[in-house]
């Protein structure tokens, strides 16, 4: 699916990288914890996180991730928007929680990664 | 190829700028031309030492030397030191203090890390003097 179907399906605002919504992506990983994310090297393209602090959009930069979305509402402040910018990371945010909004971008077809 | 070498000193001090120096190291392979892969190994494994620093060490400096058949990596710091290597090479074993779990690290992932995505990691350490960690990533 499309980052921009990702937005529609967890009734996202987006925050930067309008311009990035047509990119592709094809697998998502749910971790409040940055090791976990980076213990499996295989393509995932989005991140969902609670967590808030700029070394999520650091995390995602190494890991080649183009999209992160914060759930239950949480807003990232404006040097983690810039450094997302920098990084042509897009960043949404949605009210629903991580176990809604994993599942609902599961049922929509963006799978996990088996390891 | 003569060796390309590059240096960093990782501010101890700084949790928000972590990752810099690894972000840098990426913008430069990525100028090189390395594959994608090698390039997530690199950055990751540095990113992962350059975060401990911050958080147990106090900061340090990176020194990496990209050769023709190889990158490797020599992370030092004066920091406490681990008590047992082997102990903090496992999965899930972590001193993180709360402060620093609640910002994402802790889970006692970094170092296994690191060893997966190295072709070979040294971690030598004296308690009270400091760590220092070398690794290499083969280059085919
Ligand atoms: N540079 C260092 N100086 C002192 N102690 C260290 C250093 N690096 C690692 N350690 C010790 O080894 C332990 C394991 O490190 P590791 O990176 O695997 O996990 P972590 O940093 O605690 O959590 P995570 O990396 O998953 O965020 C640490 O909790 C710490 O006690
Ligand atoms: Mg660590």
């Amino acid at each position: 699916m499309t980052i921009k179907e990702v937005r529609d399906i967890l009734r996202a605002r987006v925050l930067c990288g309008e311009h990035l919504l047509s990119q592709e992506v094809h697998s998502a990983c749910g971790a409040d914890l940055m090791s976990d994310v980076l213990a499996f090297v295989k393509d995932q393209s989005v991140l969902l996180t609670g967590l808030l602090n700029p070394q999520v959009i650091r995390t995602a930069d190494m890991m080649d991730m183009v999209c992160i979305v914060f759930v239950r509402g949480k807003l990232p402040d404006e040097s983690m928007i810039e450094l997302a910018k920098s990084r042509d990371i897009v960043l949404m945010c949605t009210d629903l929680r991580m176990y809604s909004a994993c599942g609902k971008l599961y049922k929509g077809g963006l799978v996990g990664l088996e390891c | 190829m003569d060796s390309l070498h590059l240096h960093f000193d990782i501010d101890g001090s700084d949790f928000t700028s972590a990752g810099e120096a690894a972000s840098e190291l990426k913008r430069v392979l990525r100028q090189l031309g390395f594959p994608p892969e090698i390039i997530r190994r690199c950055a990751i494994s540095m990113y992962e030492g350059e975060i401990n620093m911050v958080i147990h060490a106090n900061g340090g400096t990176v020194d990496v030397y990209i050769d023709s058949d190889e990158i490797i990596f020599e992370l030092i710091d004066s920091g406490p030191g681990i008590a047992d290597v082997e102990l903090a090479m496992q999965e899930g074993y972590s001193t993180a203090s709360q402060e620093v779990r609640d910002l994402g690290f802790g889970a006692g992932m970094g170092l296994p890390n690191m060893k997966r995505y190295t072709d070979q990691i040294i971690v030598d350490s004296i308690v009270g003097v400091g760590t220092a960690v070398f690794m290499s990533i083969k280059l085919e």
